[in-house]
Order: C-alpha cells, then structure tokens, then sequence
C-alpha cells in the first residue's frame, strides 16, 4: 500500500458535474455575442466601444470594492463582466461614452456589492444600473437615438402605403413615423390629442389608424426581427437574441419557465388590449409586442438571472406572468413606452414572498 | 418499451464499464478478517466468543442484541485474536472482531432442504433471522425485521432492488448474470414470508442483459414482472423505485410496508435464498473492486470481514496515486482514510479514484440557480435547507424539506458553487435531533 497518507476524506457526493459559476457566466456572455455582432454591424464601432466599456467598468469596480472589502477578487467568473455588458446593451448608440460608465459603476456598487457581492443582490444590478440612469439622465438616456441606416427608427418604412402624398403628413405625424422607436409610435398614437391633430392635418383620414397597422404589417415585423429600427445595443435585433436565448436553453443554463410565461403573458394581452382604443386587434399585434423593445432581451438574459427570481418551480411561472403582465400594463397604459425592465425590477422585489408562497410539497407528503 | 422511472433526478456517467466485463471471482480465504458488531441498523451485535477461541467457517460469534439487531458468523475458520476498535467502511472506528485464519478453512454443517419453500412462515423467518441478514444495498437495515410488517398493514408486492444506480458499482449486476434462478428463489421466499402476491424485479436500463435473462426466468412465472428502469439516478432509491415500479408514494416520513410494499436488493434475496435451503449464515458477498486507479478491476466473492487493502491487492494492486478511496458508490459512499477497513454485509463496492478526482473545491456563494431544486428526486429545496442550517434556522430547514431528504446527493452534484449540501444538510439533521430532544 503505498499512498496511504494522501488519502482524501470529504463527504459525498465523490462526484461532481463540471458546470462552474465561471463556466455559467461566459456561456450568457457567449449567448450575447450575436447580439453585439448585430448591433455592431448596424452602427459600426461606438455600439462595440459602448459596450465593452460598460463591461469594463464592470469589471474595474468589482475588483476595487473586493479588494476594499478584502474579500477575494474573483472578477474572473465574469459575472461582473456580464452585468456591465447588459447595462450597456440598455443603452442606445446615441449615449455618450460616460453614461455606460456611470451605469456599470452604479449597477456594480450599489446593485450588487453593497449586498455582498454575487448571490446576495436583491434586484438585477444592470436593471437597477438603467433605472439610476433613467431617473438621473433621462434626456441622455431617452434623446439622440440612431436609427438604422437606411431605415425608420420605428421601422415602418413604407410611407407611400400610410398618406397618399407626403402632404398628408404632417410635420408631427412624420416625426413619429421617422424618429420615434417603435413603441414610441404605439404609445403616442394611444394620446388622443395627438391623434386628433395628425388626422385633422392630413384632411380627416384616419392617418393614426394607417399609422398603428402598418406597425403590424410584414414589413414592419421583418425590420424589428432582424433589427433595422431605433433601439438600445442589445435589444436591437430579435433574431440575434432568440439564437443567443436557444443556445442557452440547449445548454440548460436558463430554464424554459420564465421566458415562456413571461412571453406568453405578453402575447395573450397584447391580442386582447394591444389595439387602438374602439379598434379591433390583429393576431400580429402579439408579434409586434415581442419583438420590439426590450422583450427578448429581458425575458431571456435578465429575468433568468438566478440570484433575482425566485427558486421554486411554481415561482418562476408566477414571475413570469408577472412580469409579462406588468410590461403590458406599462407598455399601454403607463407613462413610459416601455416597461420591461421595471417589470423585472418589481419581481426581483417580490421574489423572497414568491418563494414562501410556493414551496414545493416534498415527494410523498399529502396537502394540507 | 417504455421505460419505467420517477421524476426528479440525474445523469452522471456510469462508470461500470471498469469492472462490468468481469465475471464473480473467489476471493481466497485470506489472512484475518475484521467482523463488524455494527454491520447493520439497530443495536450492535453482542460477542459470545472470546479472545483466542478457535471458530469453525459460519459459526455464531456475536448475537442480535435485541429484535433490530443482528448475528454475525465466523467467515473463515481460526483464532479470536481481538475483540476491539477497527476501521469501519463508513470511515468511522468501531468494534469488531478479528479472526487469523488457520487456513482449515472448515465449515460448520449445511443442510439441504430442496423443498424449502413447504417449509411455514416462522420457520422461513427463524432461517433468515439466524442467518445474519440485513439489506445489503448499503443501509443495512435487518431482513427479518422487513419482513415482519405488523398485522394492520397487509404487503402486497416485493420488489426487488437490481437497479444498482450507483456509478461504477457492478456486483448486483454480475450477481443477477450468474445466479438468476437463486435471486429468483429468494424473491419466491420474501413473497411467502410478507404474504405478496406480486413480484418485481427493478433494474435499470444499462444492464440490457440481466434484464433479458431475468425475464426469460420469469416468462413462467405469471405473478412476477421484470421491470426495465431509465438510467437515472437515484432510480435505485427505495421510494423512488417503488413509485417508477407501482407509481404508488411512499407517505413522508413513512415506510413502504404502509403502501403494502416490500423491496430487497437482489443481494439480500441470494441470501435470502441461501439462509432458507441449507442455512447458510451471511458470510460472504460480491463486491465490485473497481475504479480507475484499480490495476486489474474485480468482482470478488469475498468473506465478509476481509480487508480492502487485501482485496485491492488481489485485483492486482493499485495503479498511479491513489487519491481516493471510497467505501460503496461514489455518489453516496465514505471517503476512508485508510484501505485497512473490514468489508461488511453492505460494502458492494470499493471505488479507487485518482488524484484528480480527489481534489477538493472551495465551497463558493449560492446563485440561487435552482439547479438543485430541478433535479431533487424528493421534490425538496436543497439550496434553502442548506442556508437555513447555516443561518441556525431549523424551521425554515425543515419546512424546505430537511427531514424528507433521502441524502442521495444530486443536488450536490449539479451545484455550480460546489456547496456540500448533504453535508450541511446533515449538521441540520443532528441539530434538529438535538433540539427536538431538549423540547
């Protein structure tokens, strides 16, 4: 017997499946990469600069704070990286270069290693990053955005098949068409003020009308899937995100619960309240809902992240309804156009309740 | 064919394919032997020979203290040379008795009653109860209490256990290729004894072979059913074969006699087999010697009581550095600090893993992934009960599901922060002992 003396004594388990905290991170960064392709090819180099410095940043202050709190530095599991990646991907090309860096730094600090650092942060860091920015910059956040060249910002290309000659349209309601994010246009034309100028100026036809469909038309669609509209880095292209999202899926690092509930929800009260006010709805207006903002992105890459949803299985199905269900509500009836990262900032709130209110009854154990 | 299983669960690879190929070897009668008076669940044995008394092959040499205890037997024939503290395979020292071959190798009298099976219940029971019989899966628990349900609760099926979901280990599988018929007759003694009208035999899928042989053994026999498993673990864990096999729950905090069920390993119903036709005490059993760092990977039929490091070394010996040796499977098995342990009536395998299998990873913070939750085969919060332990909160451990948890460590094998969940969950179990005891 020779060795006798290194023999190791541990508890079982003796074998262990090789999935790593690192290992989980940099295959979400992985899944983002087409994203950031996308977004890089659309707007060229600032939208990659922007990105990787809201990394970077990342990265930079949770080495300090950890090296502050003299704890060890374990930058290298790319969770940090991670979380300034998707704050940047919450800004749009337009954004001075500062604004990624103060939103990383606060998502970082305040979001996350104030709480203790990775699996003690109570919201998503980079959602609470955007919504520091969103409350203290909000023309810097919400102004100077960069369509796609050669498209609309809001995608609806087609100006031919809304007036019958450009006269009809108005300044305002060209404005809306050519500069306003998608969801922008949705929500203006749900301002019926609004709606009375344009159609007044364009002769009395119903212009908000032609307007609102053709945001639902095949060619709109087509332009928001693969990303030829106005939008933040990340969330600009549906296709890019969904083959990020189905990799994640295969690899088993994100469940199906929250993004289907999540999507789901979404797309069962976008066809019920979605249209216009007196106006019918279009089995397309669920489509329109999902790919434009920050829907895919959201529902894949940032309610799925693991500290801030909640564990049980019947939870994350709550969550996720949850969540679509206040994006709807903000996206139709609320002040902003868009409401997906709030509705996850509320969740990750009401998670730890969430939790108690689903444990699982354990195999065997008979309700109560 | 739709395989049978239970939700809940996970895939580590198999491993078998070590000592898989290797048909049942005899072990020769070694040097000395280690009797454990702890082999079991329930009181230890008590000792009724002395030191420097001379013992024959199957004699008594401790008895059962009590009704959950159990006779332990002489497996080879020499000298008492101590009655004192030795390695148990669960890592832990304990009392044993030590027996230096005198290499007669004599054997009390067998009987042979081929007609064992006219014999009455009691009669059947004593046999088992005087062979020395405990589960021989692992827990250990006494046959012959199993088998004595009370009046109130009438068992209408055994299963046999030949799922074997531990990875490397192979000695129920190679057991169930060479003694089908035998395995078979001790299934037919438990039905007898319990009353059942119905049989199974569970064995999981990556052992297409002994599935086939025992269903053509069994294409006969109407009120026996071979039931084909998915690989998955733990799909050889009491509760969770009895739901993929019957789909009945075993109640929380219950036993299977109150679903009417029985289960056995096939080991245990060999046995079985052996104690009731010619009265043969548990002396010896199959035990897989395998892993990587095993030069030549086995399948011994051994006495019990035979030490680790002489059974490695008749596999050939060990090959590059040994970092660990695990006592049972890897998944639910005891890392021992030494190969000086005597095999028991529950050791079915020795697992030898290298140095890198031995390294040991920090713990780092829960991600609150889920993972764990995903997989429990008991539909438990592990990650939860493993926090609330650490933060002293025993209600919050118990009502994730800390007394449910069967200790199966698939939640410690997925977690990607490598938190050593069973473990915390084992603190939390002692402690709640504990408190429930001041109460």
């Amino acid at each position: 017997m020779n060795s006798k003396d290194k023999l190791i004594v541990s508890p079982a388990p003796h074998m262990h499946d090789k999935t790593t905290i690192p290992n989980i991170m940099w295959h979400v960064v992985l899944a983002l990469v087409p994203a950031l392709l996308f977004a890089t090819y659309y707007w060229g180099f600032r939208a990659l600069l922007l990105t990787l410095t809201g990394a970077v940043t990342a990265v930079v202050c949770e080495a300090i704070i950890q090296k502050l709190r003299k704890v060890p530095i374990t930058v290298h599991d790319g969770s940090a990286f991670l979380t300034g990646l998707l704050l940047a991907f919450n800004i749009h090309v337009g954004a001075p270069i500062w604004l990624p860096i103060v939103g990383a730094a606060f998502a970082i600090i305040v979001g996350k290693q104030v709480f203790g650092g990775l699996g003690n942060n109570p919201v998503n860091p980079a959602l609470l990053g955007r919504a520091f920015l969103m409350a203290s910059w909000p023309t810097r956040m919400t102004s100077g955005w960069v369509a796609v060249k050669g498209f609309a910002m809001s995608g609806i290309n087609n100006l031919p098949r809304i007036a019958n000659n450009l006269q009809e349209l108005s300044p305002k309601a060209y404005d809306l068409v050519t500069s306003a994010t998608p969801l922008g246009v949705a929500k203006t034309l749900r301002d019926s003020s609004f709606v009375a100028d344009i159609n007044a100026q364009a002769g009395g036809i119903d212009l908000s009308g032609r307007i609102f469909n053709s945001l639902t038309e095949m060619e709109t669609l087509k332009n928001l899937f693969w990303g030829n509209i106005g939008g933040c880095i990340g969330e600009v292209s549906a296709f890019a995100l969904l083959l990020g999202a189905a990799y994640l899926l295969y690899k088993n690092i994100i469940g199906w619960r929250i993004p289907l509930f999540y999507i789901g929800t979404v797309f069962v009260l976008s066809f019920l309240f979605g249209g216009l006010p007196g106006s019918g709805s279009s089995i397309l207006l669920p489509f329109f809902h999902i790919f434009s903002g920050g829907l895919l992105l959201g529902a894949f890459f940032m309610a799925t992240d693991y500290t801030t949803t909640p564990l049980t299985k019947k939870g994350r199905i709550v969550f996720g309804i949850g969540c679509g269900l206040l994006t709807i509500v903000i996206r139709l009836v609320g002040g902003y156009p868009e409401g997906v990262s709030y509705s996850i900032l509320f969740m990750n709130v009401m998670t730890p309740l969430i939790d108690r209110l689903t444990m699982p009854k354990a195999f065997g154990r008979v309700k109560k | 064919m739709r395989l049978k299983t239970f939700p809940g669960g996970i895939h580590p690879p198999d491993e078998k394919h070590y000592s898989a190929s290797a048909p049942i070897s005899n072990f020769p009668t070694p040097k000395r032997v280690i009797i454990h008076l702890s082999q079991h669940i329930g009181a230890p044995s008590t000792p009724v020979v002395e030191k420097g008394e001379r013992v024959q092959k199957g004699q008594l040499i401790a008895k059962a203290s009590g009704f959950v205890s159990l006779n332990q037997h002489a497996s080879i024939s020499g000298m008492v040379n101590k009655i004192g503290n030795f390695l148990h395979p669960t890592g832990a020292m304990s009392t044993a008795i030590e027996i230096i071959s005198d290499d007669q190798n004599d054997m009390i009298a067998l009987d042979d009653d081929p007609k064992y099976l006219d014999l009455p219940v009691d009669v059947l029971k004593e046999r088992i109860e005087n062979a020395g019989i405990c589960g021989m899966g692992g827990a250990g628990f006494p046959t012959h209490v199993k088998l004595s349900p009370p009046e109130d609760k009438p068992i209408d099926t055994v299963i046999l256990n030949g799922v074997e979901c531990e990875p490397y280990l192979t000695s129920d599988y190679r057991l169930m290729l060479r003694n089908s018929d035998e395995i078979l007759s001790g299934l037919k003694i438990i039905m007898k004894v319990v009353g059942a009208k119905k049989g199974m035999i569970g064995i999981e899928e990556n052992k297409p072979d002994a599935i086939a042989l025992m269903q053509k053994r069994c294409a006969k026999e109407k009120d026996i059913e071979v039931v084909a498993l998915k690989m998955q673990y733990p799909q050889g864990a009491e509760k969770q074969l009895i739901y993929a096999a019957t789909n009945r729950k075993v109640p929380a905090g219950g036993l299977p006699m109150a679903i009417g069920v029985v289960v056995q390993n096939v080991g245990t119903a060999f046995a079985i087999y052996e104690a009731v036709r010619y009265q043969k005490p548990l002396i010896d059993r199959v035990i897989s010697i395998t892993g990587p760092m095993v030069k030549t990977p086995m399948n011994l039929l051994a006495p019990i009581g035979s030490l680790y490091s002489d059974l490695v070394e008749h596999c050939g010996g060990i090959t590059g550095t040994l970092g660990k040796a695990i006592s049972g499977g890897p998944m639910m098995g005891f890392a021992l600090p030494s190969l000086e342990a005597g095999m028991t009536k529950g050791s079915s395998g020795l697992v030898l893993l290298g140095e890198e299998a031995a390294r040991s990873m920090a713990e780092h913070t829960c991600l609150r992934c889920a993972r764990c939750v995903d997989i429990c085969p008991m539909n438990l919060m592990p990650s939860m009960i493993a926090n609330s332990v650490k933060y002293d909160d025993l209600d919050m451990a118990v009502q994730a599901g800390l007394n449910d948890c069967i200790k199966c460590g698939s939640c410690a094998y997925v977690c990607p922060a490598q938190i050593r969940i069973v473990q915390w969950i084992d603190t939390g179990k002692i402690r709640y002992a504990e408190a429930q005891r001041k109460k």
